[in-house]
């Protein structure tokens, strides 16, 4: 084999076998192996007793502000329609119940799966008739930590069909997709080397259990898109606009990934 | 909008010793923060918690920065007669919020 | 031998260990020196330059913190709690955040327990101290070691 002057062998080498062999570069990435059902664990058992003990205690944890505020907005009438969501919903205790468990999920009208988030921002514009909340605003955090609570205890339920399958797909690609300038995948660290650590921090297995949450480090509650993209400015990859498909596309991966996993919102976390 | 959350029975024989859990909705902004442009962060705290039953003081702290936000506060009393405990968090740029509870002690 | 997987864990987290042993070292021993006399100094506030007698207070913090934002925390005092004796006021500080002060609690008779538990920040591994005034004009102190980390990977500034 003669190689042109300059091209190093090995580089040559290695394109070359790029050509041939593609299935090899898939099944490297691919090589993350999933956690089985039975050793998965919730963050909530990689934190101290204490931290532990201020989710337990609703009379401790913060996230209880934004309860309230959730609760009266739910029963607060809002735009051209004048509508409050207990309007039609009645009491969110029982109408709520499982609703968290079981999103994203699918809109037919969007034609994609949707987030909780998602989905109360389209109650609002499409039955109140009221501008939608803004992503992270308090408001909408309130509103979606209340929904959410009431699916509290329920077991995480996701089910995937010949409709979110491509979603599902594009989120599980995600997943296990380096990316940034560190050229990490999540698999690497919630797969692979969760309950080690990474700095003094737990690595935990990243299940979205308990969503919207109370985070010591931001010293208030938020969303899973928050905590995503967090991370992935942590691993120095381009973080996605709130609402991004590709956000939410890893997030119906993930609550799938947490199938049966109880419903802990609101949790706390470091 | 919810500003503080209090925790205890709603009544207790005379002479028990009650548990009381306070937490304040408050950013607790210390005053040593910067933003990405480097501006200070004025500072933002509680100064202060008080707790009186039946107009008396039972229990009273001075807050500083080093108190964590949503600052939780938990102590105790002896339930000596009916009546309402009521509690005061004051600080910086004009906050105060008073909570009251009731207690039956037989 | 490490493994890439391994090698790119490891830095990230040596990243972080960096980040984490620089903010030591942004505490230089000057800085450092400085905060220790203002504990000092904040102390002698309190006690008036009376002596500190170790024992009857017990402290409890997590060794290692899941975040220092929010450390919680809880102080006893052995006391019968009475008109005659009891303890007059507990008050609690940090070695190495930029000001020594955490809380002053005021107490009773009628407090009935001494104790409290909260939550506060630490701003770097070291250590925290209680100190109880008693209503015989007597000061007891105890104190605990804290190891605080960043965390691993943080957020752009602030939203």
């Amino acid at each position: 084999m003669s190689f042109r002057f300059g091209v190093r062998p090995g580089l040559a080498l290695a394109a070359a076998a790029a050509c041939i062999l593609p299935e090899f570069i898939d099944v490297g990435t691919a090589a993350a192996a999933e956690i089985p059902l039975a050793e998965r664990r919730s963050g909530y058992d990689l934190m101290t007793r204490e931290t532990r003990a201020m989710q337990d205690d609703d009379a401790a944890n913060p996230a209880v502000f934004w309860l309230l505020d959730g609760e009266a907005l739910w029963n607060r009438k809002a735009g051209a329609a004048g509508r409050a969501c207990s309007d039609c919903h009645g009491d969110a205790r029982a109408s709520m119940k499982g609703v968290a468990a079981r999103h994203p999920a699918f809109d037919t009208a969007a034609r994609r799966p949707v987030n909780l988030e998602q989905r109360i921002n389209l109650c609002r514009t499409g039955r109140q008739k009221a501008p939608p909340l803004a992503f992270e605003s308090r408001d909408l955090l309130a509103l979606t930590a209340y929904v959410a609570r009431q699916s509290r205890g329920l077991p995480i339920n996701i089910a995937i069909d010949s409709r979110n399958k491509p979603f599902f797909d594009a989120g599980r690609e995600a997943f296990h997709r380096r990316q940034g300038q560190l050229n990490l995948a999540c698999a690497q660290c919630h797969d692979d080397n969760w309950g080690k650590r990474l700095a003094g921090s737990a690595i935990p297995q990243a299940h979205p259990t308990g969503y919207p949450l109370y985070r010591l480090e931001w010293q208030g509650l938020g969303s899973l898109e928050r905590r995503l993209r967090n991370c992935l400015t942590g691993m120095r990859a381009q973080a996605p606009d709130f609402g991004d498909a590709e956000l939410v596309d890893l997030e119906l991966f993930l609550m799938w990934r947490a199938r049966e996993m109880k419903v802990e919102t609101p949790a706390v976390r470091p | 909008m919810a500003r503080a959350i209090v925790n205890m029975p709603a009544q207790a024989k005379r002479g028990e010793v009650i548990e009381i859990k306070t937490l304040a909705a408050h950013p607790m902004e210390t005053g040593f923060r910067r933003t990405q442009l480097g501006t200070l962060i004025p500072r933002d705290i509680i100064r202060r918690f008080v707790c009186t039953y039946n107009g008396a003081e039972i229990f009273r702290v001075d807050l500083h920065p080093a108190m964590a936000a949503n600052p939780l506060i938990a102590f105790a009393t002896v339930a000596t007669e009916s009546g309402t405990i009521a509690f005061q968090w004051v600080g910086d740029n004009g906050y105060t919020v008073t909570e009251t509870a009731s207690i039956r002690v037989e | 031998m490490t493994t890439r997987r391994e090698f790119l864990v490891l830095a990230c987290g040596a990243a972080s260990i960096t980040a984490a042993t620089s903010a030591r070292a942004q505490l230089d021993p000057n800085q450092a020196a400085l905060r220790r006399a203002a504990l000092q100094e904040a102390v002698r506030k309190v006690t008036g330059g009376a002596p500190v007698g170790r024992g009857r207070v017990k402290l409890e913090l997590p060794p290692l913190v899941d975040n220092g934002n929010a450390v919680p925390l809880s102080v006893a005092v052995e006391s019968p709690m009475t008109a005659a004796d009891h303890v007059k006021a507990i008050h609690v500080f940090t070695e190495k955040n930029p000001q020594p002060y955490v809380l002053s609690a005021y107490l009773g008779p009628r407090t009935a327990r001494a104790h409290l538990a909260t939550r506060i920040r630490i701003a770097d591994t070291g250590t925290v101290t209680a100190i109880a005034q008693l209503s015989d004009g007597t000061f007891w102190s105890d104190s605990a070691e804290v190891v605080v980390t960043l965390s691993a990977c943080l957020e752009e500034g602030l939203i």
